[in-house]
């Protein structure tokens, strides 16, 4: 680009062509910027300015009925009540510890399925149109409300649900297993049905852009079927893998309608915690407590981004 | 065609006058100010429960206003009224949640002198009464809450005044339900709760201000602790509930918490849980299923709940004349009616026994046998001949009120121990 515009103007003085460029580039960069205007406006109003707001409104006082515009820290000395103390896990460790095993265990759970699926259509699945109809049809579930996919689970794994049922009348087990259901393992199962799409589509889409000619060269160079994934396909899928990871993260992070379903409302979640505050119009320590969140998650996805740089993958 | 016009304005005004006089309402030309102007509409903010289609055309019949439901959750409403008090003509919340609306300034006190029944309303509110019998009044018991000092105070008056802030639309007695054919054996107390005979089985509600009290009252039953207000407790007392809550959570006594109607019923049909706290017209529902179950009266009583109409603090003109013709209208005896054949309580029980069959009546009110069968508001039976209501006649349930729900002053610091109680 700047060779060809230094070209055009080789028969100018030096000063002109330099002042050409510069007013070419404020142009152009004018231009940018208007471009960009609509998407920072709307990141402005439903974005950066309640993002501000929760956080003033953190710092803020408040009683059973009204908030009070001050300065105080109460509200994330409350948050963190009990944390000093050695002997025992305080409330709000112990929500995130919970709500982390949960991320962890969702996100592996999503991986290697999501990876496996998208590896599936992305490679085994030779016609375009047949890898287009199976990856619609992984979206089919998402055709309903999520509150219904996970409530479909509960006749399902209750005392008397069919799992149950089914391995009593089969003689395997004597009497019901309680665990099905109102357990870590029920809601692990709910986030894995909910959020593994969300794995799928990112990775598809890096591993359909994976050009065929370094699989087959990784072939020829004798790499096995697991070398190649390993040293081929994972390396190139990884921005996939990382935005996906973002995704179901972020997402568990902040649920609180699936453990709370799936938990029989018994399971801790941090985004729990700040809806019974809601709900008793504690505002200001909701919104202390939105914020811890906040920046928890942005710990994490910093983390993430760290070990994938997706700027420069993409 | 001039005629036709004269004819059927007589007719419009001849049938709005009747229903004037009918009403006693208007104070200058006899009408109710709804029928001689444009047609009125209330937004109605409320819980769903006590919402019924029914209501709503019945009022659009007798008195031309339409009514508008906002169904929320309870603490939607409490929400509501204190965010955004424009949103809506007229509420009917919790008698507890008083003592947050009040102090905010955006609900208005009412005329008792516009309410015609004002004087019939059952001393349950007033007074604390039942059959002139005092009844238990920890918590937010409605006759603390229930007048006001002046119509935009903000205190609370000690004694009856002329302005009220809510006036009753439904209140009962609650206590827990069971499975009968699953326990197989009488449940008389509170503390049967958390026996350990029922690990895995129980629920209570995920209501924190709720599900506390129903702690309180199974730590009263096992002679542990006696609270002097279950609806007031010290940080000391919320410590000492919370950590016989956690207790039970950790050794897996919970099978679930429970937060809406849809959700007790669920699990108590299903056979997750065979006792848990519930509300009246779940254990109605679950009956109406084929599935046994009872609302077990225990002998350390119950605890009570009871919602009202409020009027916004910005309704004026038509809208408040039509809000209490609304009321008056409420109070007459129809509406009544209909909630007790739910199995709710009504404010003004003798308006309300008018409009009710004698046996019904004997069935819901006095806790006799059914003479016929009992059908709910859709027609479907409800009881067969014979059957009698759980917990017996008004006065004796209402007689066994032992606390009401509430607000409590340290609501904020027990907000913080449930938190940590689920967190366990």
């Amino acid at each position: 680009m700047t060779d060809a515009v230094l070209a055009t103007h080789a028969e100018s003085p030096p000063a002109a062509a330099h002042q050409s460029l510069t007013a070419k580039t404020r142009r152009r960069r004018v231009l940018a910027y208007l471009q960009a205007a609509p998407m920072a406006f709307v990141f402005l109003v439903f974005f950066v300015v309640p993002l501000a707001l929760t956080l003033m409104v953190s710092f803020w006082e408040y009683n059973e009925y009204e908030i009070i515009p001050a300065f105080t820290l109460q509200n994330y000395v409350d948050v963190f009540e009990g944390c000093t103390a050695t002997t025992d896990l305080c409330t709000t460790v112990r929500t995130y510890l919970s709500t982390l095993k949960f991320c962890a265990l969702t996100w592996a759970f999503t991986l290697v399925i999501g990876f496996t699926v998208a590896y599936f259509v992305a490679f085994h699945v030779r016609s375009k149109t047949m890898q287009m109809v199976l990856f619609l049809v992984c979206t089919i579930p998402f055709w309903t409300s999520n509150v219904i996919r996970m409530i479909s689970w509960i006749p399902l794994l209750g005392r008397n649900g069919l799992v149950n049922d089914t391995l009593q009348g089969m003689g395997l087990i004597s009497r019901p297993i309680e665990g099905l259901l109102y357990s870590d393992f029920s809601v692990v199962l709910a986030f894995v049905h909910l959020n593994t799409v969300f794995m799928i589509v990112p990775i598809f889409n890096s591993m359909a852009r994976i050009d065929r000619a370094l699989i087959e060269a990784a072939y020829d160079a004798g790499a096995t079927g697991w070398q190649t994934l390993w040293n081929v396909v994972v390396p190139l899928a990884k921005p996939g893998i990382a935005i996906g990871s973002i995704f179901v993260v972020t997402l568990v992070m902040g649920d609180f309608v699936t453990v709370g379903v799936m938990g029989g409302q018994q399971i801790a979640s941090v985004g729990k915690v700040i809806q019974v505050q809601m709900s008793a119009l504690q505002l200001p320590a909701a919104a202390a407590n939105a914020i811890v969140l906040l920046g928890a998650v942005m710990l994490m996805i910093v983390a993430m981004t760290r070990l994938i740089d997706l700027r420069k993958e993409l | 065609m001039t005629t036709t016009i004269k004819l059927s304005r007589r007719t419009l005004l001849q049938g709005a006058g009747a229903t004037g006089l009918a009403l006693g309402a208007g104070p200058i030309t006899g009408f109710p100010n709804v029928i001689a102007a444009e047609p009125v509409t209330l937004r109605y903010l409320g819980t769903a429960v006590n919402q019924s289609g029914d209501i709503a055309r019945k009022v659009k019949e007798d008195l031309g206003i339409t009514i508008e439901y906002i169904p929320v959750v309870t603490d939607e409403v409490t929400k509501r009224v204190i965010t955004q008090p424009n949103s809506f003509d007229i509420v009917d919340t919790e008698f507890f949640s008083l003592k947050k609306l009040i102090p905010s300034g955006n609900i208005q006190g009412m005329d008792a002198r516009r309410i015609k029944q004002a004087d019939n309303i059952t001393p349950v509110f007033t007074k604390g009464e039942v059959g002139g019998r005092k009844i238990g009044d920890q918590g937010t018991a409605p006759k603390k809450v229930f007048y006001l000092e002046g119509q935009t105070g903000k205190t609370f008056a000690g004694s009856a005044t002329e302005w009220i802030t809510l006036i009753p639309t439904t209140y009962n007695a609650d206590t827990l339900g069971i499975r009968p054919d699953l326990i197989k054996r009488p449940i008389t107390s509170w503390k049967e709760l958390l026996n350990p005979e029922f690990k895995g089985k129980a629920a209570i509600l995920n209501i924190p201000s709720i599900g506390i009290m129903d702690a309180a009252m199974v730590i009263e039953a096992t002679g542990d602790y006696t609270y002097p207000d279950k609806g007031n407790m010290t940080k000391a007392e919320i410590d000492r509930t919370i950590k016989l809550l956690i207790e039970a959570k950790r050794a897996g006594q919970f099978r679930a918490f429970w937060q809406d109607f849809n959700e007790s019923v669920n699990l108590m049909a299903s056979g997750e849980t065979v006792i848990q706290s519930m509300w009246s017209p779940a254990v109605t529902k679950v009956r109406s299923q084929g599935v046994a179950c009872t609302y077990q009266p225990l002998k350390e009583g119950y605890r009570a709940w009871a919602t009202g109409f409020g009027l916004p603090k910005t309704l004026t003109g038509r809208k408040l004349d039509a809000a209490y013709d609304f009321i008056n209208w409420f109070l007459s005896g129809w509406a009544g009616a209909y909630l007790n054949r739910q199995g709710y309580y009504s404010a003004v029980l003798d308006t309300a026994k008018t409009q009710m069959e004698p046996y019904e009546w004997a069935y819901w009110m006095e806790g006799k046998p059914a003479a016929q069968d009992i059908k709910g508001p859709d027609g479907g039976v409800l009881e067969k001949a014979g059957a009698i209501r759980d917990g017996g006649s008004f006065e004796t349930r209402m007689g066994g009120v032992a606390c009401w729900n509430a607000v409590m002053d340290e609501n904020t610091y027990m907000v913080r121990k449930w938190n940590e109680f689920i967190a366990a």
